[in-house]
């Protein structure tokens, strides 16, 4: 186990490190730079920029550094915890990331958790109960799911939120409690405005996975030890908790992996109709603005996300199933 | 997405054909894929759709970009019926001092027939030769504020009708064309990464794998900024399709991969391998046309995904951007919830596109089941 631990950390590692070279190549593939778009914004503010200015502002993005140097740079940087300056407004990019990732991960988290709760009961009933009724509904409604981009359901849902319940538009907080200290009444505020973009999150995943615990349960409900457990008297209840779905609950724990980062990213479209102050929409302003240090430690803190979501997703599967471990 | 609603025709198994060894192999397909009624209803709906696609411009009574200060967020028009059959009432435009709007209010004095094949503005047909025959048109003199906007119109008082027209030849056909593309790409990789196995198979393996280890919707829209703003709508078009093939074809090479792998194994193979095949003839005649029907499902259970991803980048500003138009760039007039709220008809491109994402994926499921009429 922990020789299996130790080669795939090795191997996440270098992959690591090819991905961050990989992703800083994407990032500045488009042409020009943060210092075409600056020059333009202050031309437009009106006066002539004279050379020795921009000389100066050249030296001090790097731009006219090759690539690699500029990577170079950059990688050497970030190992000491400095990400560089973000272009468009001088702040630390690291400051500007973990302002918003807090919230960022509380919501993910959150649509994370609310989607397992509610798939893997649904799953489990739409199988036992199959051809029936409630599991022609609830195929129905996991295809609407399914086809519905997210962000659409997000502006549906909040029109009809704002015309039917009187729902606040928006944001984190109503004005009046957006500098308030914490009180009751100002989290009853925030959960009045997160839980849209909660139930839209969750409900693309909790579609998909409801299907495939479905589709595997029905495929384990087949197998002999099932009848094995039942004819030795065992209660229903036991045998498809216990027996069926710890079985069955495989691809749902490899998911897993590939889910959190789908989430944390996920929600830029949502965010954006929301206005929610996530990593989303602070990744697409840097990518239109050429912010490349800023989006350039986005996606490479995305893929490292992932690497270490698909790696404790692997050690979690070896915990839930004994059969992983002795292969 | 791909377990989705897999058991349907298992009902429709049951009934044994007993002409099955008699028939070709496609007509079993035909007759297989008819039994799943939402699949055939789904094939009607796409039907429909691209033929508006095709004869949009000759459907859509207003050009996709004809501005129209009168008419601004002019809601959809009221069609009534006059003395020369159906026809519309002018619009009075008012400024709602308070809320800052603008506000309609029916003319009803006169009623302006809606004609048929009339001559409107002049266009392309199919970009080929020009006419000026359209669908139907409103007859009013050119004073009167008298225009048909079936869904309404935005805020530059353009037709939303005949940009959601307009738009359609990009997004149904653009999601659909970087399928394609990956389709090929994943192919072919995938069989020489199967096929030739060692150091070949290693590298394609590595790439892949590098390739997923980037987040989709983040590394999509890295991808899609990366083409230039100034470009011609046209390279655009295919710079995005490009983008949307380059990170999605390693999942298919992936899963042709094994696929190939398992039948390179099988005794037919190895007869043709003793018998003195070259690899091209194995290639495209034993393994090929066996991984054909798989390669086919992932292909059309892909095309929905596309679709909605290239909506997701236009709504974003990093994939089409106007003056051209996809359902993505109309849906951008749709981004704050104040103006969907007092314009919900900014909307119709969303209904449209989950008709078309719903009915994509209805038809995958049906040619899933189709494929393999033996089962």
């Amino acid at each position: 186990m922990l020789s299996f631990i130790a080669r795939r950390l090795v191997n996440m590692l270098f992959l690591l490190i090819v991905v961050s070279f990989v992703g800083f190549w994407i990032i500045q593939l488009p042409p020009g730079s943060i210092l075409d778009v600056q020059i333009q914004r202050l031309r437009m503010q009106g006066g002539s920029l004279p050379e020795s200015m921009i000389q100066a502002m050249r030296e001090r993005y790097g731009v006219d550094d090759p690539f690699y140097i500029q990577y170079w740079k950059w990688i050497q940087r970030s190992l000491q915890g400095d990400f560089g300056t973000s272009f468009e407004t001088d702040q630390k990019v690291a400051e500007r990331i973990y302002n918003r990732l807090g919230i960022s991960f509380g919501l993910s988290l959150t649509a994370l958790l609310f989607t397992w709760l509610v798939a893997i009961p649904i799953g489990v009933y739409s199988a036992t109960h199959r051809y029936t009724w409630p599991d022609y509904l609830i195929t129905f409604i996991q295809f609407l799911g399914l086809s519905i981009p997210g962000f659409l359901l997000a502006l549906v849902l909040l029109i009809m939120a704002s015309r039917l319940w009187d729902q606040p538009i928006g944001g984190l907080f109503s004005p009046q409690y957006a500098d308030a200290p914490w009180s009751l009444a100002k989290v009853l505020d925030f959960i009045r405005h997160v839980w849209i973009a909660i139930v839209v999150l969750a409900i693309g995943a909790t579609a998909g996975l409801t299907r495939i615990m479905r589709a595997n349960l029905l495929d384990v409900l087949n197998m002999q030890y099932i009848q094995t457990a039942r004819a030795k008297g065992l209660k229903e209840s036991t045998v498809i908790w216990k027996h069926a779905v710890r079985n069955a609950i495989h691809p749902l724990v490899m998911a897993l992996g590939t889910t959190l980062p789908a989430l944390v990213v996920g929600e830029t479209l949502i965010a954006i109709i929301l206005s929610l102050p996530t990593i989303g929409p602070l990744y697409l302003d840097a990518l239109r603005s050429q912010d490349m240090y800023l989006a350039g430690t986005i996606l490479v803190m995305l893929s490292a996300l992932l690497l270490i979501g698909n790696l404790l997703a692997d050690l979690l599967l070896a915990w839930v199933d004994p059969r992983v471990r002795l292969e | 997405m791909a377990t989705a609603a897999g058991e349907l025709p298992k009902a429709a198994r049951g009934k044994k054909q007993e002409d099955v060894g008699q028939i070709p192999q496609w007509k079993l397909m035909v007759r297989r894929f008819s039994q799943s009624k939402l699949s055939v209803g789904a094939l009607i709906v796409l039907g429909f759709m691209y033929t508006m696609m095709i004869f949009s411009d000759f459907i859509a009574p207003y050009p996709h970009d004809a501005l129209d200060s009168n008419n601004a967020f002019a809601p959809p028009t009221q069609i009534v019926w006059g003395p020369e059959g159906p026809g519309i009432y002018g619009l009075k435009q008012e400024l709602d001092i308070e809320r800052f709007q603008w506000i309609y209010t029916p003319d009803p004095s006169t009623i302006y027939p809606i004609r048929f094949f009339v001559q409107g503005h002049e266009y392309y047909f199919l970009g080929l030769f020009p006419s000026r025959l359209h669908l139907f048109g409103v007859e009013a003199p050119p004073e009167a504020n008298a225009k048909i906007f079936l869904w309404g119109a935005d805020k530059e008082g353009r037709d939303l009708f005949s940009r959601v027209l307009k738009g359609s030849q990009i997004s149904l056909t653009l999601g659909f064309f970087g399928v394609f593309l990956f389709v090929v790409i994943g192919s072919i990789v995938g069989t020489a990464s199967g096929y030739f196995g060692g150091a070949l198979d290693n590298l394609i393996q590595r790439l892949i794998e590098l390739i997923r280890s980037f987040p989709d919707l983040p590394l999509y829209m890295a991808l899609a900024a990366a083409v230039p703003l100034t470009v011609p709508v046209t390279v655009r078009y295919f710079m995005i399709t490009i983008v949307i093939a380059v990170v999605g074809w390693t999942g298919l090479a992936r899963e042709v991969r094994g696929k190939v792998l398992a039948f390179r194994s099988a005794d037919y193979t190895a007869a043709a391998i003793a018998a003195g095949a070259s690899h091209w003839h194995i290639i495209t005649y034993h393994l090929l046309p066996n991984a054909m029907s798989h390669i086919v499902v992932v292909g059309m259970l892909a095309i929905p995904g596309a679709i909605g991803l290239e909506t997701a980048l236009s709504f974003l500003g990093l994939g089409i951007l106007p003056p051209a138009v996809s359902w993505g760039v109309l849906l951008r007039d749709a981004q704050t919830v104040q103006a969907v709220v007092t314009y919900p008809w900014l909307l119709i491109p969303v209904i449209l596109l989950i008709v078309t994402v719903m009915a994509f994926n209805l038809l995958g499921d049906g040619v899933r089941d189709a494929v393999d009429p033996y089962a």
